[in-house]
């Protein structure tokens, strides 16, 4: 049956009998499906799937930021973490193999641990344990157990781009290189290490390159409206301010978790003169800003980036009033996605609370991140260098093709 | 996130240099340019917090990296020196690659020299190139025009020819002023002494201005040498780098007397022709064909194969850039097929001729596409890398299962990984919008339908040709439910269409899409829409020539196309008016899409902006293939 236009999936789900508690679930039905008998299976090979609607990506983000809204995220972390522990006990008694899966999960938990360290970077370390602890004896084995161990850490979380991304970037980059064909495997797995460790390395560093490349934009009485919580952000205005730099901060609130209260404390810890906006106060407070400073979930191939709900509306709005839309960023954050527009994306839901009881049949946005295309950006700060939006595929492509 | 390119080994490390690094200069330099503060505290390995922003880290050199090991460069995913095992200083620098590409392209453009010999030739060429020989040997051209290409030609030389100038620009500017004073008088002396007509009074206004742009032209001395007779080119070696050939311009009347003399098939202009359009050419329809047939057993030189793929050209039967190409290249392995090197030639000097005399009657038939003119730089390209010490028979059967392999990979396997692409943007409840018959854009609904993908189809047509009728039958044969409008009413269908999915002739290397004409009324209508727009395009279509109009390089045809409509006897006002002088009719063929309007080129090599078509060509182009 054919409506007169694209909206009748959301009439379709208003008259849906049987009411959703996951609006776009019709959209994307294969992701977020409640884990059914028959993928209890799946259960041993994630160890994280996940038993609510909130996703993965969420869960972590607020763990990282130490936001807690409810006791949700209490009960799906014990929920995890119970998945794990069987899923530690069925491997016991699997293959070899397995067991190498289940390492990865184990060294990217530790690393996972320590609270500076991006998610995406705690998976690199971990794939990079894994090609030293590996047993493999020929290149393919090794290959072969890489791709296991980074389809399981991807599968930890489905919808964080810059952990699938980063393992995706690993693996080009550790296993691309001609000269291997011509060693022993000895000499190639310890090439292979040294590249690894180099990458991690790189990805360790990432900030404090980003954040000395972009001093340069930062001048002395310039106003910087900054939202969502970033840690690349807050490095590099950190940077700044040590180096006695005079400007001001403009946070936004960044509903619903308050990431913006929480990177409003880190800035005036640093004595950096900071004023909070609630969310919808960015185009009231736009022509004193002489710079957007946001930092992304992923960077996607069209040069757009994918960050926390807001940032396109942020970003729209200083388009508008010709202000420059400065990235942060860190380069294994480079995914290889083209979304075309809003909903082109895998969603990641968030819990979102409104204080008071929400009436009964009203649908809740829960969606926690944006598309920015990239012609509202103005330039990306990476540890690549300072980029134009369109040099992000040109890298990838080189990456990748 | 899937690999949606295929892997492939990439052979040597490509070091890219971003932020402040300096370049590498050895280590005597290095030691001297690092602030010695910053030196001691890398030495010191203190933690980069301390990083001043305004330190130059210290060029790449084994004996820093050894002193500080906790330094690591800014920079890409490079494989690094040390672990590669080669110096740095011999490490492939950006800059060496630029110099590779360089003469990449002087090679390049010894081909199409070859290639363009009798016109219509497909490279790039500056507009100043083009329009060189207009202004310089061409009275009947009219006034209009000269002015016109004059201007352009003062406008192309000025910034190209900046930094050559002795004279600051004031100087010239001061120049320029006594000049146009000095006309001034002596026209108002003249005014004084005559009695001019009023009528007249407009062309000496403009003529001072003509004048200076001319000595401003020719003032600028290096660019004057480039502009190439044909007999000093030819004289010049195959390895230079040869001049640039300027493209046919059709309203050069002494150029095309020397092309009717040549030309196999026997063509009459169009009389009355559009004024901009002056310089492409246009035959009247429907007096070749029956002048070729006639000809068939004197056309000696003309392969027989290639007879018959031209005179499908000539009379539509063969249209379609994918189409085309595959229909002349399968000519081509016939050609080379029935090939015997002649008694005292070698295979790969007079094949290479054979080829290009067979690309000349092809272009006679109908102009090449940019698809077909990278097919032939590919063949040719093969053709003079054989090696000399191979026998005629082995040359044959490499060359044909090179044009097989290339029929194979950058056609047919090229837009199965489209197809690939372009379904994973459909989602379910889609309405899409097509416009023309693109080949891939058509397999990618089929495949889409295959899949179960539950989606409407609106393909939007135009006159005279009427393409999308067949692609719509095709559709709905398949049971995909489809609109079927013409382009007028495009804007009132947009509002209701998800994703734009539209083909191209060829992408060019500032993301300008050259397609069927139409196609940028759609694709701007889908922007301002804000609807999505897909280009899907094999790679082997892209070409690095900028072109900014769908007026410099363009294909006309028949114009009673447009002037008669089938099937309506009663619309008779135009009957017999093709030769009137007052009216001009226009049937182009192909425009031109700004990159703006475009969301997303789907090609083979997966899906990309606009802006990475250059990457692309400099890549993967098709000098890069199997070298």
């Amino acid at each position: 049956m054919w409506w007169r236009s694209a909206s009748f999936i959301r009439d379709r789900q208003n008259q849906n009998p049987n009411p959703n508690p996951k609006p776009s679930s019709l959209l994307h039905s294969a992701l977020d499906d409640p884990p059914s008998p028959t993928s209890t299976s799946m259960a041993a090979l994630n160890p994280n799937p996940n038993p609510n609607p909130i996703s993965a990506y969420y869960q972590t983000r607020a763990e990282h930021h130490a936001v807690v809204t409810s006791d949700w995220l209490a009960q799906s972390v014990e929920a995890a973490a119970g998945d794990v522990a069987a899923s530690v006990g069925a491997a016991a008694g699997a293959s070899k193999a397995e067991g190498g899966g289940v390492g990865v999960i184990e060294e990217f938990n530790y690393w996972r641990k320590k609270p500076d360290l991006a998610e995406a970077v705690a998976a690199i370390m971990a794939l990079g344990a894994v090609i030293r602890s590996s047993e493999a004896t020929t290149m393919n084995e090794l290959d072969i157990e890489l791709k296991k161990a980074s389809n399981n850490l991807k599968s930890w979380d489905t919808t964080s781009i810059s952990l699938s991304a980063a393992c995706d970037l690993f693996i080009r980059y550790v296993t691309r290189t001609s000269a291997l064909e011509y060693e022993d495997f000895d000499a190639a797995k310890r090439r292979l290490i040294e590249r690894a460790e180099k990458f991690g390395e790189i990805s360790l560093k990432a900030r404090k390159t980003i954040a000395m490349l972009s001093q340069d934009f930062i001048s002395d009485g310039c106003t910087i409206l900054v939202h969502g919580y970033s840690r690349v952000v807050l490095e590099v205005l950190k940077m700044a301010a040590s180096d006695k730099k005079l400007f001001r901060v403009l946070c936004t609130e960044g509903r619903p978790d308050r990431t913006g209260l929480r990177f409003s404390k880190e800035l005036a810890a640093l004595g950096i003169p900071v004023k909070l906006l609630i969310d919808s106060a960015v185009a009231y407070a736009m022509d004193e800003v002489d710079m957007v400073f946001v930092g992304a979930d992923g960077v996607v191939e069209s040069g757009g980036i994918i960050n926390m709900m807001g940032t396109y509306q942020v970003a729209l709005v200083a388009h508008s009033m010709n202000k420059p839309v400065y990235v942060a960023a860190e380069s294994f954050k480079f995914a290889r996605l083209y979304p075309l527009d809003q909903k082109d994306l895998e969603p990641a839901l968030r819990p979102i609370e409104f204080g008071v009881p929400i009436p009964s049949g009203v649908e809740v946005e829960t969606s926690a991140r944006d598309y920015t295309p990239p012609q509202y950006l103005t330039l990306l700060f990476t540890d690549l260098g300072v980029l134009t939006p369109s040099v992000v595929s040109d890298e990838l492509i080189q990456l990748y093709v | 996130m899937d690999l949606r390119r295929p892997n492939r080994p990439v052979i040597g490390p490509k070091v890219r240099q971003v932020g402040f690094i300096t370049p590498d200069s050895g280590s005597a330099t290095a030691s001297t340019s690092i602030p010695a503060v910053a030196a001691a505290a890398t030495a010191a390995g203190s933690p980069p917090s301390s990083l001043s922003p305004v330190m130059i880290p210290p060029p790449r050199h084994p004996s820093t990296e050894m002193s500080n090991p906790h330094y690591h460069p800014i920079g890409s995913y490079n494989p690094s020196e040390q672990i590669l095992g080669s110096p740095p200083a011999l490490s492939p620098s950006r800059s060496s690659r630029f110099d590779a590409d360089g003469s990449d392209f002087g090679g390049d453009d010894d081909e199409s020299v070859a290639l363009s010999g009798v016109g219509g030739g497909m490279t790039p060429k500056s507009s100043l190139l083009m329009r060189q020989p207009v202004t310089k040997t061409a009275p009947p051209v009219s006034e209009t025009t000269k002015r016109d290409s004059n201007v352009s030609k003062g406008k192309a030389a000025g910034p190209s020819a900046a930094p050559k100038e002795k004279l600051t620009r004031a100087e010239r500017r001061a120049a320029q002023e006594a000049q146009r004073a000095a006309k001034a008088a002596a026209k108002e002396a003249a005014a004084a002494g005559g009695a001019p007509s009023v009528s007249k009074q407009p062309k000496p206004a403009t003529k001072p201005t003509n004048q200076q742009k001319k000595d401003g032209a020719s003032g600028s001395g290096p660019l004057q040498p480039l502009a190439p007779s044909g007999s000093i080119e030819k004289k010049q070696g195959k390895k230079e780098v040869a001049a640039p050939h300027p493209r046919m311009q059709f309203d050069d009347m002494t150029k095309v007397g020397k092309l009717k003399k040549r030309a196999v098939v026997n063509q009459s202009e169009a009389r009355n022709r559009v004024e901009l359009f002056r310089h492409l050419p246009q035959y009247e329809h429907g007096t070749q064909l029956p002048d070729l047939e006639s000809k068939f057993f004197q056309l000696d030189p003309i392969h027989p194969s290639v007879y018959q793929v031209g005179l499908q050209f000539l009379s539509d039967k063969i249209s379609g850039g994918n189409a085309r190409c595959i229909a002349m290249l399968l000519a081509f392995k016939e050609v080379i097929q029935d090939y015997t090197t002649p008694p005292e030639k070698t295979l790969t000097r007079d094949l290479g001729a054979k080829v290009g005399s067979c690309v000349s009657f092809l272009i006679e038939c109908r102009p090449l596409s940019v698809s077909m003119g990278n097919a032939i730089r590919f063949l040719k390209n093969r053709i003079s890398s054989l090696p000399h010490n191979l026998s005629d028979k082995e040359a044959k059967s490499r060359l044909q299962s090179d044009i097989d392999r290339f029929i194979n990979e950058k056609i047919i396997i090229a837009s199965k990984a489209i197809v690939e692409h372009g379904v994973s943007k459909i989602r379910d409840g889609d309405v899409l919008l097509t416009y023309g018959s693109p080949s891939v854009v058509e397999s990618i609904f089929a495949y889409a339908h295959g899949i179960k993908k539950n989606f409407r189809v609106v393909v939007v047509d135009s006159r005279p040709k009427h393409e999308g009728q067949g692609l719509l039958r095709r559709l709905v044969e398949r049971g995909i439910h489809c609109t079927y409008t013409h382009i007028n009413a495009v804007s009132y269908v947009m509002h209701e269409v998800t994703r734009v999915f539209l083909g191209a002739s060829s992408v060019l290397s500032n993301g300008t899409v050259y397609s069927r004409v139409g196609t940028a009324c759609v694709a701007m209508v889908a922007h301002a829409f804000r609807v999505p727009v897909l280009v899907c395009c094999e790679a082997y279509k892209f070409h690095e020539r900028v072109q900014l109009d769908s007026i410099c390089s363009n294909e006309l045809g028949d114009p009673d196309a447009i002037s008669k409509v089938s099937g309506r006897k009663d619309l008779n006002y135009l009957d017999g008016w093709a030769q009137n002088e007052n009216l001009q009719l226009l049937n182009l063929k192909y425009d031109a899409t700004p990159s703006d309007y475009v969301s997303v080129l789907v090609t083979e090599q997966g899906m990309l902006p606009p802006t990475s078509v250059p990457v692309i060509i400099r890549e993967y182009g098709i000098e890069r293939l199997w070298t």
